[in-house]
């Protein structure tokens, strides 16, 4: 079943038009990537579908109509955004950070129990938990990110660029736990990335965009064997 | 875009503005002398806040100091009045330079801090030198009387007090206006917007931002200083008070209203501090000051970059309108 | 020995008071990085509210609270209505629109209530309070026990409760916090709600010693801008503790240098702006500005 469904998504900043007509869905439990080189609109859709742009065309999510709506309205219905450069709170600590994860969330929150789960996934952000946030390194920041997000306990999780200025092996742990997230508490996510090797590995579904549109639309698996994709995109 | 036709516009209003005087007497001839009085001033603030991006809540200091220059002048020394105005200029360019030097080190808020001290401060240092500045109750001076050639019995034109004052102020504006064109389109120009827009990829850029910024600091202190001196003839009176903290937010207001980084938006404003106050006193005699407050906020919501500013929005969408957008969204 | 502890408790009151507007110009500031210029008259108008209120015989305590809440909505509808249109406008437009407002503010007042100056009534009793040796009066203390009880429950609400947070989150980085589902623009304008209450106890704090009128507030504007200079424009505490330094070095000077009479006093805060800016721009204890490329 899709979770999230994207029907002739436009975007513009200004006068410029940066995305033209996208089609996506990113099924229930599944983990969709959308890959694509520098400038290809990767940002902009996550940001689209957050409503952090101007956009016309249809966004479905959980079956309603959701494009027109503001940020803070679509976090209330579970969407979590980790933007790109982790938008941490620099000047708050750790714990203050994911406290705002779940500043959203409506019903009686038990905080406790969403730290606690936090602090499973992320142990070196319990040992931290009273530093400023910005005191932490890139990838502890980046894990910051993510688990801020999900404070939100949401049902879908956008990522974007999560590998974007840290160490391979910090990506390569970050991504494995977003996996484990994805099986065990059954989050959807939406991951844009440029390192394609990386989200290919880990997705179900990929997206290949160029200039505002999606130009492949396969599994995942799929397109790791593809020659054409290896070639201009693996690079090798 | 279309350029828009700056020399024709220009060389209308001035052929209308030299026609003005024979229209017009007495106090509303002096009232527009004053729009290119304050005209002057609110240029010299623009380059400096608009076009460099330093915030000065102080230029009144300059203006005060540039009518006192010439107060002085004439009133200890005898000097002619015209000949002042240069010394007024040269002297509020070293002091307006000096002070750029320290407030290098300030920012955004914190020079307009400083420079909110600054003019806090002047009426104080003002009527603490009474011997040179007659203290509280200041300098009378009289009306600058026009040249020999210009009213001698048997001259050729006739020009009163007031229409010499006025004709010389325009001189004077248009001269410092051309001045002020030449030097922000070229190379000057060029760099001391670009160190409001990023000092340090200016800096990177080979170009050193201390200097021009105190240069900077130093042309505009001189622009206003000028202006002051011309408002201490047009006037023909100084005194510590007039120079107080709401002259400098008055410039201020000025040249945000009449839109930043550019020249002909100091006209605009000057306009507007000059009429709008009168204006507000006529809808209400018991409130004035809080029609003009309206006025300054309405004026914000409809124009928030200035008259200058949805001036060349406006010409820029006649622009588009004509060509049809690029891309068709 | 004796008119010392008078003159520094004399001044840590004043000082409380420059403090407490001095914290709402920061708390606004740190929001949106604009001063806001009206935040005296703002403070003036309310403080006439007051006297309106207990001119028609309401007891003190009963409009103090009003007052507060009186306050507290103004701002936040000041925010809401006025702000609001220009909020993504360039920062010197913004602060066309609080000249604007100053004005508004100041010359309305004028209108209602005449220059005139009025007395307004100090809610703590007349006699001295007398400790040791030591006579006192008793507003200062008292003035100095209202300002810190408002500084405390700021305190509480910043740093321990989940709307504090909230809107430390949105005055710090608004993007990050939208994502978060906070909505940055009611948080801003609780923001100016709290300081134009803030504003407020300082106004009723200070009218007892200088007596009502338009014009009360626009010195002790000056000497708020002192005091945060002094303290660190990005520091509600440095404020607060600039204020009380400038406050007891307004008083001691005053006190034990000959030639500062009234007049010269104001030239004493400016000069100690214009000192702390050359030296130390971010004051005591505020951060500098990094600027990354």
């Amino acid at each position: 079943m899709a979770l999230l469904t994207v029907d002739g998504l436009e975007a513009q900043y200004g006068w410029i038009k940066v995305l033209h007509g996208l089609h996506f869905v990113v099924e229930e439990g599944g983990i969709t990537t959308i890959l694509g080189a520098n400038g290809a609109g990767k940002t902009t859709t996550l940001r689209a579908v957050c409503g952090m742009v101007k956009t016309s065309g249809a966004i479905t999510f959980d079956g309603r109509r959701i494009d027109g709506a503001a940020t803070e309205t679509l976090v209330r219905l579970g969407i979590a955004h980790v933007p790109e450069g982790r938008g941490t709170f620099v000047n708050l600590t750790v714990e203050e950070n994911l406290r705002l994860g779940a500043y959203a969330r409506r019903e009686r929150v038990r905080l406790a129990d969403d730290f606690a789960r936090v602090y499973r996934y992320f142990p070196v952000l319990s040992e931290r938990r009273r530093q400023l946030a910005g005191t932490l390194s890139g990838g502890e920041q980046q894990m910051l990110a993510v688990a801020r997000g999900l404070m939100l306990r949401p049902r879908l999780l956008l990522l974007d660029e999560p590998s974007l200025g840290l160490a391979p092996m910090v990506v390569r742990e970050i991504f494995r736990i977003v996996r484990t997230i994805n099986k065990e508490e059954g989050v959807s996510v939406l991951l844009v990335e440029q390192n394609a090797l990386l989200a290919l590995n880990l997705a179900d579904q990929a997206y290949l965009m160029e200039t505002g549109q999606v130009v492949r639309s396969a599994p995942a698996a799929e397109l790791q064997k593809d020659d054409a994709i290896r070639r201009a995109y693996l690079g090798y | 875009m279309r350029r828009f036709p700056t020399l024709p516009v220009a060389l209308a209003l001035l052929v209308v503005a030299a026609m003005l005087p024979f229209v017009m007497t007495g106090f509303r001839l002096f009232q527009f002398t004053q729009v290119f009085i304050y005209a002057i001033a609110l240029l010299g603030l623009n380059i400096l806040t608009g076009f460099n991006g330093q915030i000065s809540l102080g230029h009144g200091a300059f203006y005060a100091v540039g009518a006192y220059t010439s107060a002085i002048m004439i009133d200890h020394w005898n000097v002619p009045f015209v000949l002042t105005l240069p010394v007024a200029g040269v002297l509020c360019l070293v002091v307006g330079f000096l002070f750029g030097i320290p407030a290098l080190r300030l920012e955004g808020l914190y020079l307009a801090l400083a420079t909110f001290a600054l003019a806090l401060a002047i009426p104080q240092i003002l009527k603490y030198f009474e011997h040179w500045t007659g203290g509280s109750q200041g300098i009378v001076l009289s009306k600058p009387d026009p040249p020999v050639f210009l009213r001698a019995a048997d001259a050729r034109v006739h020009l009163t007090p007031d229409q010499w004052l006025y004709f010389l102020t325009l001189a004077v504006l248009v001269v410092l206006f051309v001045l002020a064109s030449n030097l922000l389109a070229g190379r000057t120009g060029r760099a001391i917007v670009a160190i409001r827009d990023n000092a340090i990829a200016a800096q990177a850029m080979g170009v050193n931002s201390a200097l021009y910024k105190s240069l900077t600091f130093g042309v505009s202190a001189a622009y206003t200083g000028i202006a002051g001196a011309l408002s201490a003839g047009a006037v023909a009176y100084v005194a510590p008070d007039t120079f107080n903290v709401f002259l400098s937010i008055t410039l201020l207001v000025g040249i945000v209203i009449g839109g930043l980084a550019s020249i002909p938006g100091a006209l605009f404003g000057a306009f507007f501090i000059q009429f709008v106050p009168n204006w507000a006193q006529e809808i209400s005699k018991a409130a004035p000051w809080a029609i003009y407050g309206i006025f300054l906020i309405v004026f914000m919501y409809v124009m928030p970059r200035g008259i200058a500013g949805s001036l060349r929005l406006a010409w820029a969408r006649l622009g588009r309108a004509r060509a049809g957008t690029p891309t068709g969204a | 020995m004796e008119i010392f502890f008078q003159q520094v408790v004399s001044g840590l009151a004043t000082g409380g008071i420059y403090g407490s507007l001095a914290l709402a110009l920061v708390m606004i500031y740190q929001a949106t990085d604009v001063v806001n210029y009206a935040q005296g008259e703002m403070a003036m108008f309310s403080t006439y509210l007051a006297w309106t209120m207990i001119n028609a015989g309401l007891p003190y305590w009963l409009t103090f609270f009003a007052t507060l809440v009186i306050a507290f909505v103004g701002g936040l509808v000041i925010e809401r209505v006025i702000i609001r249109p220009v909020e993504n406008a360039p920062i010197l437009t913004i602060v066309i629109v609080c000249i604007g407002l100053l004005v508004i503010l100041n010359s309305v007042a004028g209108w209602i209530y005449s220059y005139i100056q009025k007395p307004f009534p100090s809610p703590f009793s007349e006699r001295p309070v007398r400790i040791g040796t030591v006579v006192f009066g008793a507003h200062d203390i008292g003035a100095i026990g209202v300002t810190l009880v408002v500084l405390a429950f700021l305190y509480v609400f910043f740093r321990f409760t989940t709307l504090g947070l909230a809107m430390r989150a949105a005055a710090q980085n608004p993007s990050s916090s939208r994502l978060c589902g906070i909505r940055v623009g009611w948080m801003l304008a609780l923001g100016w709600g709290l300081a134009a209450m803030v504003g407020a106890v300082a106004g009723m704090m200070v009218a007892p010693k200088v007596f009502l009128d338009p014009n009360m507030m626009a010195g002790i504007l000056i000497y708020a801008f002192a005091s945060a200079t002094l303290g660190g424009f990005t520091s509600p505490g440095g404020a607060v503790l600039g204020g009380l330094i400038v406050g007891v070095f307004e008083n001691l000077v005053g006190t034990y240098v000959p030639f500062i009479g009234t007049e010269l006093k104001l030239t004493v805060a400016l000069a100690l702006i214009l000192i702390v800016l050359v030296v130390k721009p971010s004051g005591l204890f505020g951060r500098a500005a990094v600027h990354r490329v």
